[in-house]
């Protein structure tokens, strides 16, 4: 089985826009979510569910308001500054450590459990999709993450599947690091802008501190062709290979506002011209067609 | 003066909330950025700021004496976050799952664990003008950005207006970012994927009870459905930026666009003093 991350550092690079395309082009794919926080996959996939899964990712202090004595130790010792003048528990401060529960002197403190979300197994139309939503404001998003990993690798072995493509969220810290582990490929999508640049280097850094075999493509590189030439010598320079450069075209827009990928909306334009070549570099790249 | 703490936040990545950010900051002039995303810093980027210092940041972890240490397990059944992990003969501490509560000491009846400190990544503070740069780096690798959020933050000055740069998503790290704020702008492009992660966003400010507003950023690109959805739900949107190629070109350059767009610094002006009505009501 085979696992590719499709990863940027940078936000609104275009990874959802490149995973969906993917999933299409291999034909037959699980295609795993995993920016719980603001995943927009379904979007262009349009799953059918047919799992629904409770995710209890964390824990919540709980005071009885009839056994508080308002002696005010559980306050002090809130790393967190959970605990409010009104000895109610703000929950979006409580992290569920049970420090609290532990220092109460009258035992009127408790951890619960909470539902920080739900975890989905749905039917698309190029196989399976994982996916997930946290709910809002919670905790956690790098264990459901996991999650969604192991749903999508049981899917797979379950159906005989043989690639799963993992959308990764924004960033390089616990969420990304949990989709990125393990995995045979991390695609980078980058932009020819200064922070486009500055993000890449560091998802890059990510990949290699977690041996994940590094590829970068360059979206919109038409937008700043010199930015577009330094990420392509800072590539060559340190070994790196470029999977593809995608022009910037307004039908990508125009497909996402539909509801489609671009390699189906507009299968003939430049840009999904380009996401096909890159496709079939990572084809080519993990043995994918044999 | 008192000052306004405002935050800029959106559901989805890449829809402009550094570059609001800062040329908001740089428009008002004499205030004190804050960019609380710590996995991928940009302000600096657009701004060019002067460093005039940097310091480590170290999260609390625990160390382990292992002398004292007699294996009674209290430590690892009390940790959440499976960060100790002990036998009969051994102890082990994974670090990078620790949240740093202070729990472990706390039950262990031998005294036998310290409070020890962890590098996560590197602060930094400059200036540009009279405009001041406060960001944190998060080590490659580190997976908990919070704690550096919090450090930033404990760096609020509030005699001045404060605009905190919020990371995307709406998990911990957003949380932790608009937290307190009087204010908080979400930046949102016109497309599906921008109105979706709008939606979750307004949801996690209205349960925290945020005063909030929109600008629409790259307005002109995909549909009217982000508008749709504000004027029914009553939200307000505060500015509408176009898209433009010389936008975006001077942003890929690394400069802020109200500085080469001279009329933009009026309107962030004119975004700014709605924020201060709209806080203040």
């Amino acid at each position: 089985m085979r696992r590719v991350t499709v990863l940027s550092g940078k936000g609104g690079t275009g990874k959802t826009t490149l995973t969906a395309s993917f999933s299409i082009l291999a034909g037959k794919a699980v295609v795993a979510d995993c920016d719980v926080d603001a995943p927009d996959l379904h979007m262009l996939l349009h799953p059918e569910i047919v799992e629904t899964m409770e995710f209890k990712g964390s824990k919540l202090a709980v005071i009885d308001e009839g056994r508080c004595v308002r002696c005010g130790l559980c306050r002090e010792k809130c790393r967190f500054n959970a605990i409010t003048e009104s000895f109610k528990v703000d929950r979006f401060s409580c992290e569920g450590c049970g420090v609290c529960v532990a220092v109460c002197p009258v035992n009127a403190v408790v951890l619960n459990e909470r539902v920080s979300g739900y975890a989905y197994i749905s039917r698309v139309r190029c196989g399976f999709m994982s996916h997930a939503i946290l709910n809002p404001g919670e905790a956690n998003s790098g264990k459901l993450v996991t999650l969604v990993r192991y749903n999508a690798r049981m899917v797979a072995e379950r159906e005989n599947i043989n690639i799963i493509l993992i959308d990764a969220p924004p960033g390089i810290g616990c969420p990304v690091i949990a989709s990125i582990t393990g995995v045979d490929a991390g695609l980078i999508v980058t932009e020819p802008t200064a922070s486009g640049i500055h993000d890449l280097k560091r998802a890059l850094q990510l990949l290699k501190h977690f041996n994940v075999l590094p590829l970068v493509c360059v979206n919109m590189y038409d937008l700043n062709r010199d930015n577009t030439g330094k990420i392509l010598s800072f590539c060559r320079d340190n070994g790196v290979e470029v999977a593809g450069e995608i022009p910037f075209n307004p039908k990508v827009t125009e497909a996402m506002v539909r509801g489609e990928t671009i390699v189906e909306y507009s299968p003939k334009c430049d840009a999904a011209d380009e996401i096909r070549n890159i496709w079939e570099r990572i084809s080519t790249l993990l043995e994918l067609k044999k | 003066m008192v000052g306004l703490i405002v935050s800029v936040a959106s559901g989805k990545g890449g829809t402009g909330k550094t570059s609001i950010a800062v040329n908001m900051a740089i428009s008002i002039g004499n205030v004190q950025l804050l960019d609380c995303d710590v996995e991928e810093p940009n302000a600096h980027l657009l701004l060019h700021p002067e460093i005039i210092g940097e310091e480590p940041v170290y999260t609390l972890t625990p160390s382990i004496d292992e002398e004292l240490c007699n294996h009674c397990g209290k430590c690892s059944g009390f940790c959440q976050y499976n960060a100790i992990f002990s036998t009969h003969e051994r102890i082990l501490v994974f670090p990078e799952l620790c949240h740093g509560c202070g729990g472990c000491i706390l039950v262990c009846p031998k005294g036998a664990i310290k409070e020890g400190r962890r590098r996560i990544g590197t602060l930094k503070r400059g200036y540009r003008g009279d405009l001041e740069l406060v960001y944190g780096e998060l080590d490659v690798g580190e997976p908990m950005a919070t704690p550096m959020i919090r450090y930033i933050k404990r760096l609020i000055d509030k005699g001045r207006n404060v605009i905190l740069d919020s990371p995307p998503g709406i998990s911990c790290p957003v949380i932790e970012t608009v937290k307190g704020s009087d204010f908080c702008i979400l930046v949102t492009e016109p497309t599906p994927f921008g109105l979706h992660d709008l939606k979750i966003a307004v949801q996690v400010l209205e349960d925290m009870a945020i005063p909030f507003g929109v600008v629409v950023n790259r307005a002109g690109i995909g549909d009217r459905k982000v508008y749709d959805y504000c004027n029914d739900r009553g939200i307000p949107i505060l500015l509408e930026i176009p898209y433009e190629r010389r936008i975006a070109e001077l942003y890929s350059r690394g400069i802020p666009f109200s500085l080469e767009m001279a009329e933009y610094r009026g309107r962030f002006r004119k975004l700014f003093s709605d924020v201060e009505r709209l806080a203040g009501g």
